[in-house]
């Protein structure tokens, strides 16, 4: 049983409005960059960063992260999870990142990219932005900018859909089986 | 695609796909050579041992930079070193090893063979480093990863692979793996280093070093496996090198873009020229590096949860 | 008295083939007929359904003892032939001390007397030490009951020596026995073919043993001896053997149940338990080692029973000893051929009674009356699982684990006594 928990219109404007925090916070910094956690973020922040080039002008450098190989459950897991390439085309010294991602939840995998950042430098500041917060951290992680609250139960799943990858924009709610 | 093995005794036993998604997952830990901080902490706790019967230097550095890029481990154990000297049987010495619990165990051995009977009584993953004459898959892996970066794919390639084929690893492993691909290789050395029927593996066999590397888009030169008794099939080496040694000349009648390839340690002036090994087709120095690329892939792989 | 009844009596030598009954007083066969009454008999053995035989003879088995008794007894090698259904087993020479001279010969016949369970007949040195330097003295083993030589392990190398070997074994009346290998080419450890380019193994091309074979024979017509090549396991050795009957028909030879079961791809694993001298060969080479039996250019079928300690082939396959522990299996796994329609029963039975008792001049090998009583009772048929744990043989080196085999040796009498009776 699915319940819709963003249709396509709120996704758009929560993209939009996440878009305009991100610039009020960071007014005037000029090391300003957005890194996409895999895989869904990264669709995330190139809409952000396409809407920042509409609204201002500015191009600001794009980075993709693969946390794979930050995980703190490899051993736990039943099989090696494919690694993907992490291309950040930009010096992490001295930056503002903001992270993106799709949903945040326990937290983890938001550690495992910052200390996968660290490990390329030192950044002056890393911001969190996510579509769905969907409470339940397990670890002290908040982020900067949310899309939509929604504290799901454990045994539900929030499912995002962008139309880069799924076709349609949504967030979905279900039981999970 | 899911990865099923616990151990890497072989490229034989490898499909096709299972060998892109290695090379692939190799590129992704590439990268981590190649930054300030070379190292990520997916191995972190687990240990490495590496087990070298045989003396090697490169491979087994290689491998112990690519467990420490990924946090793990590492310790080294020589068989002049280990009890064998003692009278300890290989599989007494593996047992005597895997009450300390190690995560993955990489082997070398003059015995072909040797790492599979390991697997076979150890619950610890097994690399074959190397196992007499029968294969090097890490080696083939690197070799392949090295064709693929300069090439962009791997099938319609024209390979010559020249040397001391019958006592060669690399050779058999490199065999193994180019024809899961479509690829056209072709062996060339004397008579007496070819063994008999290879053709049956699916590759031409020449005698001519001017007719092998007619027309390829990758030469491997091999050197003579003196210690598997390589030289008593030759008369010297110098008649050996007046005859099978890879000098510019001979790069003319390959294609333009041709890489030239050697697993090392490279007998300069036997197998290759000077020349060639320093010149503007060999990719040998980026085969080290991708060694440790690839190495730190297949760790992860098979160390990277429980299988 | 022992009366065996209503079994099939299957004799090659004697050439019958009906359901009889056969009485067995002291150690030899009283009498064979229909009906006999059981009045007399202390034991009576229902037979009706199975196969009345004489005893296997095995022309080539290794017993290990004096020297290596931790690889095999005596005692325990001659239990595990009779449980294969061998009532007469000849052992070869390379125990420690070699038996090249009459103490060691006698040594064996002793033990044997006292703790063996069949028949043993040493089959001594053809040199001192199988050094393949001094003949040994052949003369005094064969009086001490040696029944021939053999260096088996090695070839005489020297062919002058060899010469000399069979001119003066001839004297004696002794078999002898060849093992064809020639060490320049054979510094390998599996077959030269396609198996060994998949496993990178050192390998030993077909020639090695043909190339003898070859020798041994020229030099037995020129000497016009006996010669009798052993463990023969190539295309090209059947087809020299096959061409060289026609003018010399002095020539015997044996092969042994792996080399007609098993190729060089049981290999590919590394599995110690193939490794074996003369290795396994090629697919190519068992069919023709299966048609050799067929056509008669195979004489004899021997087992070659090769026992050793786990240890020794529990190493990496260059460092595993050779040999596979054969006795407890080598029956069935020849009776495989008369269920594949290489050979009929009593074509197999031939290969392994009247042939090697010929070849040995025994007074074994038929069932009549007066003979000594020597026997078999066997299932054709009766399927059953190889479990080298249940082997009576200490070597538990054994490639066939866990097959599955039909055909079962279940009773074994030996000089009138029951040394076998299994389930």
């Amino acid at each position: 049983m699915e319940r819709v928990l963003l249709d396509e219109k709120a996704v758009e404007r929560s993209i939009n409005r996440i878009t305009h925090e991100i610039l009020e916070k960071n007014q005037g910094s000029t090391h300003l960059s957005l890194i996409g956690i895999r895989t869904r973020g990264i669709f995330l922040a190139k809409r952000i960063r396409d809407k920042i080039k509409e609204i201002e002008n500015r191009e600001l450098p794009l980075g993709v992260l693969d946390i794979t190989m930050y995980r703190d459950d490899i051993a736990k897991l039943k099989a090696p999870l494919e690694v993907k390439k992490t291309e950040i085309p930009f010096n992490v010294n001295n930056m503002t990142i903001v992270l993106i991602d799709d949903v945040l939840y326990t937290g983890r995998t938001t550690r495992a990219a910052i200390d996968a950042i660290m490990d390329l430098g030192r950044p002056n500041k890393i911001q969190l932005a996510v579509l769905v917060d969907r409470g339940r951290r397990e670890l002290p992680i908040q982020p900067d900018y949310t899309g939509v609250f929604y504290t799901a139960a454990t045994e539900e799943e929030v499912s995002v859909r962008l139309r880069e990858m799924d076709g349609k924009d949504e967030v979905l709610l279900s039981k999970s089986p | 695609m899911n990865w099923t093995h616990k151990d890497l005794l072989g490229i034989r036993e490898l499909s096709r796909e299972e060998i892109l998604y290695l090379l692939d997952t190799a590129d992704s830990f590439r990268d981590i050579s190649r930054r300030a901080i070379k190292k990520v902490p997916t191995l972190r706790g687990k240990t490495v041992v590496t087990f070298f019967y045989e003396p090697s230097t490169r491979t087994r550095i290689s491998f112990e930079i690519a467990a420490k890029r990924l946090s793990a481990d590492t310790i080294n154990i020589s068989a002049s070193s280990s009890s064998t000297v003692k009278g300890e049987t290989l599989k007494d010495t593996a047992r005597n090893l895997e009450a300390m619990r190690p995560d993955v165990i990489i082997m070398r051995h003059s015995m072909p063979g040797a790492p599979f009977m390991l697997s076979r009584i150890l619950d610890s993953s097994v690399i074959n480093a190397g196992d007499g004459s029968h294969e090097h898959p890490t080696q083939a892996l690197l070799d392949l990863f090295t064709m693929k970066e300069r090439k962009e794919t791997l099938d319609g390639l024209r390979i010559a692979i020249v040397g001391d084929i019958v006592h060669s690893r690399v050779a058999r492993s490199n065999i193994f793996a180019l024809r899961k691909f479509d690829t056209e290789v072709t062996c060339c050395a004397p008579p007496t280093m070819i063994p008999p029927g290879l053709e049956a593996l699916g590759v031409k066999v020449t005698h001519s070093l001017e007719e092998a590397v007619a027309n390829k888009d990758v030469i491997m030169m091999l050197r003579i496996q003196k210690e598997r008794g390589g030289a008593s099939t030759i008369p010297s080496i110098r008649e050996y090198a007046s005859f099978y040694c890879l000098n510019e000349s001979h790069l003319r009648r390959a294609k333009r873009d041709v890489i030239v390839m050697h697993p090392g340690p490279m007998n300069r002036g036997v197998e290759i020229s000077d020349q060639v090994a320093d010149g503007p087709y060999s990719v040998i120095l980026n085969q080290v590096e991708n060694g440790v690329a690839v190495r730190m892939a297949v760790l992860y792989l098979l160390s990277g949860g429980e299988v | 008295m022992i009366l065996i009844k209503k079994g099939r009596l299957l004799d090659p030598m004697t050439d019958r083939d009906e359901v009889l009954d056969v009485l067995i007083s002291g150690d030899s066969i009283a009498k064979i007929d229909k009906n006999i009454p059981g009045t007399d008999a202390d034991q009576v053995i229902n037979a009706s359904g199975l196969i009345v035989a004489p005893g296997l003879i095995d022309v080539h088995t290794h017993l290990r003892e004096p020297g290596y008794e931790w690889k095999e007894t005596i005692k325990t090698g001659t239990m595990a032939a009779a449980r294969g259904g061998f009532t007469t087993v000849v052992c070869m020479a390379n125990t420690d001390p070699v038996n090249d001279n009459k103490s060691v010969t006698e040594y064996i016949m002793k033990k044997a007397r006292t703790e063996g369970v069949v028949r043993v007949l040493p089959c001594g040195a053809i040199t001192k030490g199988l050094k393949g330097e001094d003949l040994s003295e052949m003369g005094e083993m064969q009086q001490a009951g040696a029944v021939a030589v053999s260096d088996d392990g090695r070839s005489v190398r020297n062919s002058r020596l060899f010469l000399t070997a069979l001119e003066y074994a001839r004297l004696f009346r002794l078999a002898v026995i060849c093992h064809c290998e020639d060490e320049t080419l054979s510094g390998g450890v599996v077959h030269e073919g396609f198996a060994s380019l998949l496993t990178g193994l050192d390998a030993v091309p077909s020639i090695a043993e043909e190339i003898m074979v070859q020798r041994d024979i020229a030099i037995a017509r020129y000497a016009g001896s006996p010669v009798h090549i052993t463990h023969v396991s190539t295309a090209g050795s059947v087809e020299i053997i096959r061409g060289e009957k026609e003018r010399y028909t002095k020539v015997t030879c044996d092969t042994c149940p792996h080399y007609f079961t098993l190729s060089d791809e049981a290999t590919l694993t590394y599995d110690t338990n193939a490794k074996v001298n003369p290795p396994l060969r090629s697919r190519a080479d068992v069919a023709a080692i299966k048609e050799g039996l067929r056509d008669g250019t195979i004489d004899i079928i021997a087992t070659d029973h090769a026992p050793h300690d786990a240890v020794s082939k529990d190493v990496e396959f260059d460092l595993a000893s050779s040999g596979i522990s054969g006795l407890e299996t080598a029956f069935a796994l020849s009776l495989a051929l008369v269920h594949e329609g290489v050979l009929d029963l009593k074509g197999l039975l031939t290969k392994m009674t009247a042939n090697p008792a010929r070849l040995l001049s025994l007074p074994h090998g038929a069932l009549a009356a007066g003979k000594p009583a020597d026997l078999i009772v066997f299932s054709e048929d009766a399927e059953w699982t190889v479990d080298k744990n249940t082997f009576y043989s200490k070597g538990r080196n054994t490639p066939f684990q866990g097959l599955k085999l039909r055909g079962k040796n279940l009773v074994t009498i030996m000089g009138g006594k029951i040394v076998y009776s299994g389930p």
